[in-house]
């Protein structure tokens, strides 16, 4: 799938999204809308997935550290055709398996339970450790974000990812410059990230991180040893009175935001 | 039973532990070793030595110990991650709630030198919450065992069992109690000596003082029931509603805190299904002073003597109500 066909997806699953936290009154739209051209860029064209067989031991392993943009997963998991898309309508409701936390006991296509922060990154470096172990193809994608990075695990893993030379380990990092309270450079900053990385023997790139232009290289790159992406995002990105408002980590628009959010993306389409 | 307890040769469990894990590694490839530096203090240098690929030093850093394990299982290898017990549950209980019981990863959780296996290190390196921590997690099944027999047994189990497991050893020196080819079974308690005046619940290395403890009690005319309860989640609710009904006292002990552990986990069903008497015996909910393990057992009141007075006076306790 190219690009332009990427980014329509894209606005499809931006759209639904929308509804869902409205519809909802609850979700982390800040950071999904950030997200979400990373996410479709790997299910619609970079992972080597089938939705039919969730469990088949070849598969490319995706693990969404960020758990709190489950909703912006599961849109997209139901676009892909591991969930019935009806279902997202159940988000958040009583007894639904898509509560604000992906449940890989529950829901299919998510790898591993993420929630509290910093957890993602080092099951990924084992689900990558594994493969080198048994010979297997997969690849493994892990998706942090750029607040999340303040969590100390997260760097005993990438020092692990080093010495186990797992060039099979792709890390995004969504760089949205803000955290639930805050801007990050206002709490803990830890940007600029790449230099942080490369000096824990990563291999590191920069890239526009809503652009599909740069999302797909970046994500198809291969070298000789893990790799991670610094992808500078927009918190808020095609929401224009969203972006870049630390109010949006997961604030949920009124009506008469709910109808300029909804033409906006619309008239994307 | 006697011989046993009269001239005991003591063993390491951890020796058990490494020889079944070797076995197992030899039998199927996808059984891995993970570790934080602790090669040595969990015994993992044979394994290492033959396997060195399979053995997974992630360093010092138990959080990601964790997490890989839980990643090492979603790409179909058998992780036992081991370390010891108090930093691999206190460090990264979190890890062990999110990415091993709530994901439900196939891990098996191996705290080594739990307890006050390490006493002299002091309190930091006392592990004697870690029923409490790891017990109210779903999914999670605890256990200790009590000898190397049991230990072998128990490894065994958990390689086939399809789940999470947390194992928690010791490597203070235990006398064999159990029968040479016993089998682990989940849940279960196991008779070590009947008796209808009251029963003495143990696992770990608690066991064997309560069957010396019974010993004494017996040359008193007094003939206790003793169970060796290595699963304190899930408890094995019919051995102590029938320990209730028939004896009417229970006392428990313990090398872990009295709040939260085996002996709370046993109190949670006798409250509910069949009230009697009862005392826990442990580490009375204080940092422990110095000293060797074995020290500060008999300093907590769990040695056989002191625990066939406490029985003594649960035994009182119970006629007083009759």
């Amino acid at each position: 799938m190219q690009p332009n066909d990427l980014d329509r997806i894209a606005r499809q699953i931006r759209l639904r999204d929308l509804q869902a936290v409205f519809e909802a009154g609850a979700g982390h739209i800040g950071g999904e809308m950030s997200a979400i051209d990373i996410l479709t860029a790997l299910y619609f064209r970079v992972l080597r997935i089938w939705p039919d067989q969730p469990k088949h031991p070849d598969r490319d392993r995706f693990v969404l550290s960020k758990g709190h943009v489950a909703l912006a997963l599961y849109v997209t998991l139901a676009k892909r055709g591991f969930l019935p898309e009806e279902e997202i309508g159940t988000f958040l409701k009583p007894h639904s398996r898509l509560n604000g936390h992906p449940n890989c006991t529950k829901v299919p296509g998510v790898e591993t339970n993420t929630g509290p922060l910093g957890h993602g990154l080092p099951v990924a470096v084992g689900m990558a450790k594994a493969a080198k172990l048994t010979g297997a193809g997969y690849r493994t994608y892990v998706l942090t974000g750029d607040g999340e990075m303040q969590e100390g695990s997260n760097w005993e893993a990438i020092a692990a990812a080093a010495q186990f030379g797992l060039d099979n380990l792709t890390l995004i990092i969504d760089h949205n410059r803000f955290q639930q309270g805050a801007a990050l450079k206002d709490t803990n900053d830890l940007a600029p990230f790449r230099a942080k990385l490369e000096a824990f023997g990563w291999d590191a790139t920069e890239i526009n991180g809503n652009d599909m232009d740069q999302i797909v290289p970046a994500l198809e790159r291969r070298g000789a040893r893990p790799h991670a992406i610094v992808a500078h995002t927009n918190k808020g990105h095609g929401i224009s009175f969203m972006q870049d408002k630390v109010d949006w980590h997961h604030k949920v628009p009124n009506a008469e935001q709910y109808q300029i959010a909804l033409t906006e993306l619309s008239e994307a389409l | 039973m006697k011989d046993v307890i009269a001239s005991p040769k003591l063993h390491d469990c951890r020796d058990a532990f490494v020889a079944v894990l070797e076995r197992l590694g030899a039998d199927n490839p996808k059984v891995v070793a993970v570790c934080n530096d602790s090669v040595g203090s969990s015994k993992l240098g044979g394994f290492k030595s033959r396997w060195p690929e399979r053995l997974v030093n992630v360093g010092i850093a138990e959080q990601n110990m964790v997490g890989v394990g839980a990643g090492l299982a979603n790409g179909g290898l058998l992780p036992f991650v081991c370390g010891a017990s108090c930093f691999l549950t206190g460090r990264s209980l979190e890890q062990i709630k999110a990415d091993i019981a709530y994901s439900n990863a196939n891990v098996k959780l191996v705290g080594i030198s739990s307890g006050m296996a390490y006493g002299e290190l002091g309190p930091t390196h006392h592990s004697i919450e870690d029923f409490a921590w790891t017990r109210v997690l779903p999914n999670l099944p605890v256990i200790a065992p009590c000898d190397s027999i049991e230990t072998a047994a128990a490894v065994e189990w958990a390689a086939r069992y399809e789940g999470p497991v947390f194992l928690r050893l010791s490597r203070v020196g235990v006398p064999d109690l159990l029968p040479a080819g016993h089998r682990f079974e989940l849940g279960k308690a196991n008779l070590l000596r009947d008796g209808d005046a009251i029963t003495l619940i143990a696992n770990g290395t608690l066991t064997h003082r309560m069957l010396k403890a019974a010993d004494l009690l017996s040359e008193q005319g007094i003939e206790a029931r003793v169970l060796n309860m290595a699963t304190v989640r899930p408890i094995d609710v019919e051995a102590v509603v029938a320990a209730a009904l028939k004896t009417g006292a229970i006392l428990t002990a313990e090398e872990h805190s009295t709040f939260g552990g085996l002996g709370s986990a046993i109190a949670e069903f006798v409250v509910a299904e069949a009230p009697v008497p009862m005392k826990i015996l442990g580490v009375p909910g204080i940092f422990a002073p110095t000293g060797s393990a074995e020290f500060l057992l008999d300093e907590f009141g769990m040695s056989p003597a002191a625990i066939a007075e406490a029985a003594v006076a649960l035994i009182a306790r119970k006629s007083s109500r009759a």
